[in-house]
């Protein structure tokens, strides 16, 4: 009976609120993840061209990297007003939002990883008659994946946390579930969605993670040897450089 | 564009910046509650981190807090705050939220700061009989300071925006025009206060940068 009462009696942990209003918890963690998921993959199919433009043409550089600097020092509620004229209330608004904050890390990164590539390499890829864009396929992009995968990891942690702020438009998938628990002042359901969420970001942090070891196995035998910490340092350095994005 | 249009008319109109729910009170919660939080996080985190920095320990903590800080939800935090029993008092629950989101950067980057001070000139300076306090305040300080200051700037817009999404949990600030443009769903309203809240935080941002290179330490040497 306890368990019922929990309900009542507005515990915060409260396993009866689990088990009847799990349909409702997987709907808004569902949401969640396809907003964080569509946001940071726009971003980096995005980011990808803007960096190449701002490596190859100087005079983008600036512009570029000024205005995604601009849009992140913008306030998230700001942001998403901002593009209500445009949107209307619907969930193109809130990935709109999570994409523009996306592009600065992601940029950052992508430039940084292709300018980390070093001369010999891309001198020997030439020589051996790499044209431009194998030698970008095949030798800069596998170069640069650590930082841009690096990049990636930081957009999603950053993105999962922001999406809770989609809820003023009501597609801010746990985020909603948050607001409304203080409106009903129902402290089960708002710490359950905060803990889900929290768990939501480390879960993409630690796939990512997964993911960048296995897709580039050098950084991490190379752990051991002098050379390589080099470079797995430059990596670390990007991650540790980024602005901080939590609001 | 009729939105852009209808937020000009409300910005020019006198009496949304005047009386308790104007444009000018809501400025001034906002800006007293990112003052007090800033000051505040800066008095637990620059002593701590570069005092952290200067015995080179601590370093996990201080980069990782930052991690922890960008996986944790500030709504989350807003929301699960004023629900506790500190929600009865007042503005308590907005500030504790608002330190808790500028103490990363702040930690973080002075710490990093610190460490990242050439080794070298530091053994120069001990082998030149400096003592540990002057080591720090002549030479390690002076040489973190900018990163110091990137940190000081970056926790400054943090909590800009954290007052902002602090409406949303029933707060004051300018993110109440917002909200409560939402509630009467009137989008010249919310253009208007996101348009303010935008400027607010650029302007922040702009400050510190100035301040910033006013007070460099390094300023005019080579």
């Amino acid at each position: 009976m306890s368990e019922q009462n929990c309900l009542v009696a507005n515990d915060w942990v409260c396993g009866e609120y689990l088990r009847t209003r799990s349909q409702e918890l997987v709907d808004a963690t569902v949401q969640h993840v396809g907003i964080t998921v569509a946001s940071v993959a726009i971003g980096v199919l995005i980011a990808f061209p803007l960096a190449l433009l701002a490596r190859h043409r100087r005079a983008f550089a600036g512009p570029v990297l000024g205005l995604t600097t601009v849009f992140y020092s913008i306030p998230s509620l700001a942001m998403f007003s901002l593009l209500l004229p445009l949107f209307g209330l619907s969930v193109s608004l809130v990935v709109t939002g999570l994409v523009l904050y996306s592009l600065t890390i992601l940029v950052r990164n992508i430039l940084a990883g292709l300018q980390a590539v070093p001369d010999e390499a891309r001198e020997a890829a030439r020589g051996m008659g790499y044209g431009p864009v194998r030698l970008l396929w095949e030798v800069e992009l596998p170069l640069a994946l650590p930082a841009l995968l690096a990049g990636v990891r930081i957009a999603t942690v950053s993105t999962v946390a922001l999406t809770t702020v989609g809820a003023i438009v009501d597609y801010g998938g746990l985020g909603t579930l948050i607001l409304d628990g203080l409106d009903s002042d129902f402290k089960a359901q708002v710490l359950t969605a905060s803990v889900l969420c929290v768990l939501l970001a480390i879960l993409a942090d630690l796939l990512l993670l997964g993911v960048q070891r296995w897709l580039t196995p050098w950084t991490r035998v190379s752990v051991r040897k002098s050379r390589g910490v080099r470079i797995r340092a430059t990596a670390d350095a990007v991650e540790t450089r980024t602005p901080e994005k939590v609001a | 564009m009729n939105a852009i249009s209808g937020a000009y008319d409300w910005l020019s109109t006198g009496a949304n910046w005047q009386g308790e729910k104007g444009v000018w009170h809501r400025l001034a919660e906002h800006l007293y509650f990112s003052g007090v939080a800033l000051g505040v996080a800066c008095l637990i985190a620059l002593p701590l981190a570069l005092w952290l920095g200067h015995i080179g320990k601590g370093g996990a903590l201080a980069i990782n807090v930052s991690n922890v800080g960008r996986a944790v939800p500030t709504l989350a935090v807003l929301v699960l705050l004023t629900l506790t029993p500190l929600g009865r008092h007042g503005d308590i629950p907005t500030l504790i939220a608002l330190v808790l989101f500028a103490v990363p950067p702040l930690l973080t980057n002075a710490y990093v700061g610190m460490r990242e001070v050439d080794r070298s000139v530091v053994e120069a300076a001990r082998g030149m009989g400096m003592s540990g306090g002057q080591v720090f305040a002549r030479v390690e300080l002076p040489l973190a300071y900018p990163l110091v200051m990137t940190g000081l700037r970056s926790a400054a817009v943090q909590v800009i925006a954290t007052a902002t999404l602090a409406a949303m949990a029933g707060e004051g600030g300018l993110g109440r025009i917002i909200t409560a443009g939402f509630n009467l769903q009137d989008t010249p309203q919310v253009v208007a206060g996101a348009v303010l809240v935008a400027a607010l935080a650029l302007v922040v941002e702009g400050v510190f940068v100035a301040v910033g290179r006013v007070l460099d330490p390094m300023r005019g040497r080579a």
